[in-house]
């Protein structure tokens, strides 16, 4: 049974249950109100007497989207850019998380310190270096000026993040696989890599976030040819600070946090489990 | 949690099918005998080149796209770089630490990183206390609001930050958002005033960030024997009691963790400022490092003075890390 629900009264655990709920309708509101904006037709959005509910909805926002210049190829080129990230950054991630917690060598626990150093690195002080980077390799303008860094940068934390699930895939397994004759490339793509999957896919959701999410390096790097933009340039388009088209940003919002959501809803019991695994050991 | 032998794991079906072994022994490579390779060697071995084989990705993908851009970060530092060097005009002429000079003689630096030390400070402080209550929350109520609660904070975390920002805005806008309505304020512009534009950001990133502290903490409150808790209610501690006595101590690891991390991403936020307050506010009032570092290079053409204020940035958040590592090891963590 719950631990702390021993010493609680009955009307104590009900103003806390209503508190939580509460607090869950405040928390869910930005993204009711957003999904919501996006249906309500142009005159209710822009009124200022604003209602929580509207009894026309229309996807007039959503046609003004789609509608804008190539809407759905940023929003395949988004998917591109978090796909190609996702797949490499999690399979570089698996190989060396085998490495650190397979094998004792030297040099192990500084490799793991650097690991934890590079999660702190601010990716954003490195825009400068990477443009000139990125410049010089001819790979401005182009969506693996996207990919490339972002692997990188979600590489550390997938590393650490995956520790814990191939720790938890019992030595003996590996042994008995040593022993029956399996060759370690065996053992590592045929038993260890669909053991430690799950873990790969609740990890993916963050490099996932991170690519899907960019900003900042779409902003820096995708500076002439916009046919190679990503989602979040594509949303800025309406909104213009002195006149924003509130219908077509929360419309196009909607497009874009919806992958998210329906990723972190399918994952989102291995990925309670796996960062307590990261946190605690 | 201190220093558990890797060995130590339960026995599952497909240990007990497993061959036994010898007791264990200590994993330390000086007594790896050269001999065959016994399935026990290649189960804790050194492994020889292995392990390196399997890191050599990961290694060239970082050593190119993270050791070599900070390297470089640094360089430019040192140099007067502007638009006549980057597109080949004049050569970069080495200026020793003239960009720090002029970076640390500008009042509007010191006055950008004291707004970024508070700004951070302010969202840990708050995305902390929101986290760790809600967490404490949790615990206490049935399944049905405890969902609720759980699937509101998905949504949130879930939330891409620039679409965050835009949603957060037009809740706030002072002609057509509802809180304006609610609240009976009028036509106030949040974003015009320094502290209530901070403000509103501050609330979009809490909002955005309590969930990865509301589940990991859950997580952690879940993982406390029972029995513990019991004696404590028992004895008549009282719920903050509880939670300051009992709780905090167990749960110290991941809250060292979660506050690390807060700190990092709130250190460095980048896509609020610069979506919500329009690149910096008005005449730059709101600027944090990192957008102001953007500004410098990409805005200004300063990359030589930006790579400056970058330096400074990572320099902070070295610092922060070494704390944390020092922390991590007085607990005794093994890595």
């Amino acid at each position: 049974m719950n631990p702390l629900r021993a010493g609680v009264r009955r009307p104590g655990r009900l103003a806390a249950e209503a508190c939580a709920l509460l607090i869950a309708v405040v928390v869910a509101f930005p993204l009711y109100w957003m999904v919501l904006s996006a249906f309500k037709p142009a005159g209710e959005i822009e009124s200022s007497e604003p209602r929580p509910w509207t009894l026309a909805p229309s996807l007039d926002s959503f046609r003004r989207v789609f509608g804008q210049q190539e809407f759905g190829r940023y929003f395949l080129n988004s998917l591109v850019v978090a796909g190609c990230v996702v797949i490499a950054s999690g399979l570089i991630a698996f190989l060396a998380a085998t490495a650190v917690t397979r094998f004792r060598f030297r040099l192990r626990t500084t490799l793991l310190i650097m690991f934890l150093v590079a999660q702190m690195v601010p990716v954003e002080a490195l825009t400068i270096p990477l443009f000139f980077l990125l410049r010089d390799a001819g790979q401005l303008n182009t969506l693996g000026s996207l990919i490339l860094p972002h692997i990188a940068f979600s590489l550390p934390f997938a590393i650490w993040m995956l520790r814990g699930f191939v720790k938890a895939v019992p030595e003996a397994l590996e042994e008995a696989a040593y022993i029956d004759g399996a060759s370690r490339a065996r053992f590592l793509w045929q038993i260890l890599f669909p053991l430690v999957l799950p873990g790969l896919v609740a990890t993916s959701v963050f490099s996932f976030i991170s690519a899907w999410n960019d900003f900042l390096f779409a902003k820096s790097f995708i500076i002439s040819d916009t046919s190679q933009s990503t989602l979040p340039m594509a949303l800025l388009v309406f909104y213009k600070p002195d006149d924003p088209d509130w219908g077509g940003v929360m419309a196009a919002s909607t497009v874009m946090t919806i992958p998210v959501l329906v990723f972190f809803v399918l994952v989102q019991r291995r990925l309670v489990s796996g960062l307590g695994g990261a946190v605690k050991d | 949690m201190s220093r558990v032998n890797d060995r130590g794991f339960v026995k599952t079906p497909a240990a007990a099918t497993a061959p036994t072994v010898p007791s264990p022994r200590p994993p330390r490579e000086a007594t790896d005998d050269q001999g065959g390779r016994t399935a026990r060697r290649a189960a804790r071995g050194t492994g020889g080149w292995t392990p390196w084989l399997y890191l050599a990705p990961a290694l060239v993908v970082l050593g190119g796209l993270l050791v070599y851009p900070i390297c470089q970060l640094g360089l430019i530092s040192l140099f007067q770089y502007t638009q006549a060097q980057v597109s080949g005009g004049e050569p970069a002429t080495f200026e020793g630490f003239g960009n720090y000079a002029r970076l640390f003689g500008d009042p509007q630096f010191w006055q950008v990183l004291l707004a970024t030390v508070l700004f951070a400070a302010a969202c840990v402080v708050s995305t902390l206390a929101v986290g760790c209550a809600l967490a404490v929350l949790l615990t206490r109520v049935r399944a049905v609001p405890r969902l609720a609660l759980m699937l509101a904070a998905l949504g949130a975390w879930a939330t891409p930050a620039v679409t965050g920002s835009t949603v957060w805005l037009f809740l706030f806008d002072p002609d057509f958002g509802p809180v304006n309505r609610m609240l009976g304020l009028g036509d106030h512009a949040w974003t015009y005033g320094r502290l209530s534009a901070f403000f509103l950001v501050l609330l979009e990133v809490v909002w955005c960030s309590f969930p990865f502290v509301m589940v990991t903490v859950y997580a952690g409150i879940r993982a406390v024997p029972t029995e513990v808790l019991e004696a404590a209610s028992l004895d008549g501690a009282s719920q903050w009691r509880i939670w300051r006595s009992v709780l905090a101590p167990i749960l110290r690891p991941i809250l060292v963790v979660v506050t690390i991390q807060s700190v990092i991403w709130d250190f460095k936020v980048f896509t609020q400022i610069y979506v919500m307050t329009n690149g910096g506010g008005i005449a730059g009032q709101n600027l944090v490092l990192n957008v102001y570092a953007y500004q410098q290079a990409f805005a200004s053409s300063q990359y030589g003075l930006g790579s400056a204020i970058g330096v400074v940035t990572l320099l902070i958040l070295l610092a922060v890390t070494l704390v944390y590592l020092r922390l991590l090891r007085r607990q005794g963590e093994e890595l």
